[in-house]
């Protein structure tokens, strides 16, 4: 299945990319299982999504947990907590 | 309600003297502003309007507002500059002083904002914040109630 995947703020910096379109397995149905399929590419994604590291994440613009599913075509996105006002 | 995400500068008078509801009694207004060091603002276009007028609807279920403007600015912002104005209507004071204050504590841990000050780098979240949004005790709006509306 394919999902559009956008990083924000240090975790755009980190990882040097703001977007990009992913084809995943389908066991990848959870945010948590994407951001282990991400984790798996080493360097600073391995540093990124590291366990104990607080990034949070949105499906299709709804911040969720990392329980939450995905399907094809879902725009998820990674980012650090937010700080606006 | 308006809700407006921009670079541009806002002019609170104008936006409160915008509202024409005739059986408005009270307007309470907050204006957020850059302190000391300057700063740029990202976001996330799309959701942070999403996220915003879900604030704002929750805010109108638990107190009477008759209008409501929430505008926030982003990119570089300098010392003294305006960042965020929130202004509630409602027939009596109570209800805008408790919805302008709820609608500011849920922006700051709910809204996709992140500032990263000059010379110094991304603002670290404050757990005061999330103490702030969570005394109102409520669900954050934008997670368990995602999939329904």
């Amino acid at each position: 299945m394919k999902v559009k995947v956008l990083f924000f703020a240090s975790v755009k910096e980190r990882l040097g990319t703001e977007a990009e379109e992913l084809e995943l397995p389908a066991a990848v149905s959870t945010v948590a299982a994407l951001r282990a399929h991400l984790r798996a590419r080493g360097g600073a994604y391995e540093e990124v999504f590291a366990e104990k590291r607080l990034v949070k994440a949105a499906v299709n613009q709804d911040m969720v947990p990392s329980s939450a599913g995905i399907k094809s075509g879902d725009e998820v996105a990674f980012f650090p907590p937010v700080t606006g006002g | 309600m308006k809700i407006s995400v921009q670079k541009e500068d806002f002019d609170l008078g104008a936006e409160t003297r915008a509202f024409s509801n005739p059986a408005i009694g009270a307007i309470a207004t907050f204006v957020g502003v850059v302190r000391e060091i300057a700063m740029t603002l990202e976001h996330y276009p799309g959701m942070t309007e999403k996220a915003l007028r879900r604030i704002v609807e929750e805010a109108q279920g638990r107190w009477q507002v008759l209008d409501c403007t929430v505008i926030h600015r982003y990119g570089a912002l300098q010392p003294t500059d305006q960042i965020v104005m929130v202004a509630v209507a409602s027939p009596h004071r109570g209800d805008a002083f408790a919805a302008c204050e709820f609608i500011m504590d849920y922006l700051k841990t709910q809204a996709p904002f992140w500032k990263k000050e000059a010379g110094k780098g991304w603002v670290e979240a404050r757990a005061s914040d999330d103490a702030a949004a969570e005394r109102w005790q409520l669900k954050p709006p934008s997670a368990k109630s995602a999939g329904k509306t």
